[in-house]
């Protein structure tokens, strides 16, 4: 069974704005796909109805039973009046763990994301990329199935965001994770992804589907690589047209 | 402390010339007495202006207690039903834009206890800011803070305490850090109105009967004492604040 199954789900606002006009998805277990599209798209929209934040206005949402949402928004949106770990530990607080068994997981996840050594630190103290790694940390101790990732690396420095891309597919290869993830960077989807869904604007929809096939080990090598460049281009292309579209529609 | 210096060298200052203008103008002491005429007042005066101090920071405590109690409670209840808040609010403001010193002669003749109808005009006045700061507190959650809590399936009652409450905290100190400055307004205009009942026996009521025998000087050092008083409960509400919110919350880093 998929982890998601997205059937003519579509998407108008209240105020008639068209989001999303029917679309189809599928993400298999174990995949990562990215959903990449220019602002006002609907990429927050999709994942929002996906995690059940938001109501679909039509259309058939399922997510696999026996999934584990982890979600991790564009802001690290931590509670400032809470330290680092007291943060991370907050689903388990919510969902009523014991204690000492969410201290010793909360520990084990802010190892994880590298930030072992500020478990006692105010969320203010530490610097964006930070922020975003607790924030990573605070998914990943529900243990997740499944990862709803919206832009969360968009408002960090390039070299932090690439650090935090290589984290991300070192956590997936550690454990069992699906990723729905949502970013405006080429680059960013071509290192990620194994399937990109390239999305287009006003009224968002799906313009086309792009598997990143290769057998190279996702790394700065691969960053420089011809296969690399060639997806990237192929995206760039479909987003391009996509835009060209709209603009004549308008015209 | 070091904050606390430059305001210092003013007031040393300030009271340097108010001391050289009155003693070089030879300015009679029933218009205004010199700073050390002053300081000589309350060092004589010190039993009964102690007295007169006490019973008014009494009042003063007691009603900004009895404010914050009474003004979290109706937040609480705001926040709960905006049904309450509609029917509620227009009462909580017709309290707030009513001058005390129109309402104060009523409470004063209806409540018997002298001490008590201080202390409920005093509340009065020091109500307002609790309930206005702690509503809006309570209602300014971080939109992704709520989602994400919704996202965790927090039941009401978590989400109130570990994200409504806590959010709410520098806005309830920021309207405590008002009233407590209103309460002691309250409790001084509160007893000035009940003074010629013949009731007061605090610094309000002091500085009326010193202004009735023309003891300018003891109506000085019983200023100085309502003052001083008030500039000390602005520090400890500070504290209280500071230690409340510890490090995480940015206005408590802003130039310290
Ligand atoms: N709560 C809302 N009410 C009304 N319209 C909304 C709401 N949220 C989003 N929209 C509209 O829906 C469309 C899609 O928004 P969405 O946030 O999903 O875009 P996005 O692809 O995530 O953009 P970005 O990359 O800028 O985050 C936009 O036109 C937006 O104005
Ligand atoms: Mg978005």
């Amino acid at each position: 069974m998929s982890a998601i199954e997205l059937r003519a789900v579509e998407k108008t606002w209240e105020n008639g704005v068209q989001a999303l006009r029917p679309l189809d998805l599928r993400v298999e277990r174990g995949e990562i796909v990215t959903l990449l599209g220019p602002s006002g798209c609907g990429k927050s929209s999709l994942l929002n109805i996906v995690a059940g934040l938001t109501e679909a206005s039509a259309g058939d949402v399922s997510v696999g039973p026996d999934e584990r949402i982890g979600f991790v928004f564009q802001q690290a949106t931590l509670m400032p009046w809470a330290r680092v770990a007291a943060n991370v530990r907050l689903p388990l607080d919510l969902a009523g763990v014991a204690r000492a068994e969410a201290n010793a997981r909360a520990a084990e996840a802010l190892r994880r994301v590298g930030l072992g050594a500020f478990a006692e630190v105010w969320p203010r103290e530490l610097s964006g990329g930070m922020q975003m790694r607790a924030s990573i940390a605070r998914a990943l101790v529900t243990e997740p199935t499944l990862l709803l990732m919206d832009e969360p690396f968009g408002a960090l420095d390039e070299i932090t965001r690439n650090r935090l891309d290589d984290e991300l597919l070192r956590v997936r290869r550690e454990q069992q994770l699906t990723v729905l993830f949502v970013t405006h960077s080429i680059h960013e989807a071509v290192y990620l992804s194994d399937r990109v869904v390239v999305m287009a604007a006003r009224p968002g929809r799906v313009v086309a589907e792009v598997a990143i096939t290769t057998d190279e080990p996702r790394d700065d090598a691969f960053r420089v690589s011809t296969t690399f460049a060639r997806h990237a281009r192929d995206l760039q292309q479909a987003l391009l047209a996509a835009a060209r579209d709209a603009d004549e529609a308008l015209a | 402390m070091r904050r606390a210096l430059p305001g210092l060298v003013v007031a040393i200052a300030l009271l340097a010339l108010w001391q050289t203008w009155v003693v070089a103008f030879d300015i009679p002491v029933y218009l205004v007495p010199s700073p050390l005429t002053v300081a000589r007042t309350l060092v004589a005066d010190a039993a009964l202006l102690g007295r007169a101090l006490w019973v008014t920071v009494q009042v003063t405590l007691l009603a900004l207690a009895a404010a914050v109690l009474l003004g979290v409670a109706i937040a609480f209840a705001f926040v709960q039903s905006r049904w309450i808040e509609a029917a509620l609010f227009p009462y909580v403001v017709l309290l707030q834009v009513t001058p005390i010193v129109a309402i104060a002669p009523l409470i004063i003749i209806w409540v018997q206890n002298p001490t008590l109808s201080l202390v409920i005009c005093a509340t009065i006045v020091a109500l307002f800011p609790i309930i206005a700061n702690t509503t809006l507190g309570l209602r300014s959650v971080d939109a992704g803070l709520a989602d994400y809590f919704r996202l965790q399936r927090a039941s009401r009652w978590q989400t109130l305490w570990r994200l409504r409450v806590p959010g709410a905290l520098p806005y309830f100190f920021g309207g405590l850090r008002i009233a407590s400055g209103l309460a002691l307004i309250g409790a001084v205009v509160a007893e000035f109105v009940a003074g010629t009942g013949g009731t007061g026996t605090g610094l309000a009521y002091q500085i009326l009967q010193a202004g009735y025998q023309l003891n300018i000087a003891r109506m000085f050092a019983a200023l100085t004492l309502i003052a001083l008083t008030g500039v000390l409960l602005f520090v400890a509400t500070d504290l209280v604040t500071r230690w409340a919110l510890g490090g995480w919350h940015e206005s408590e880093r802003v130039g310290r």
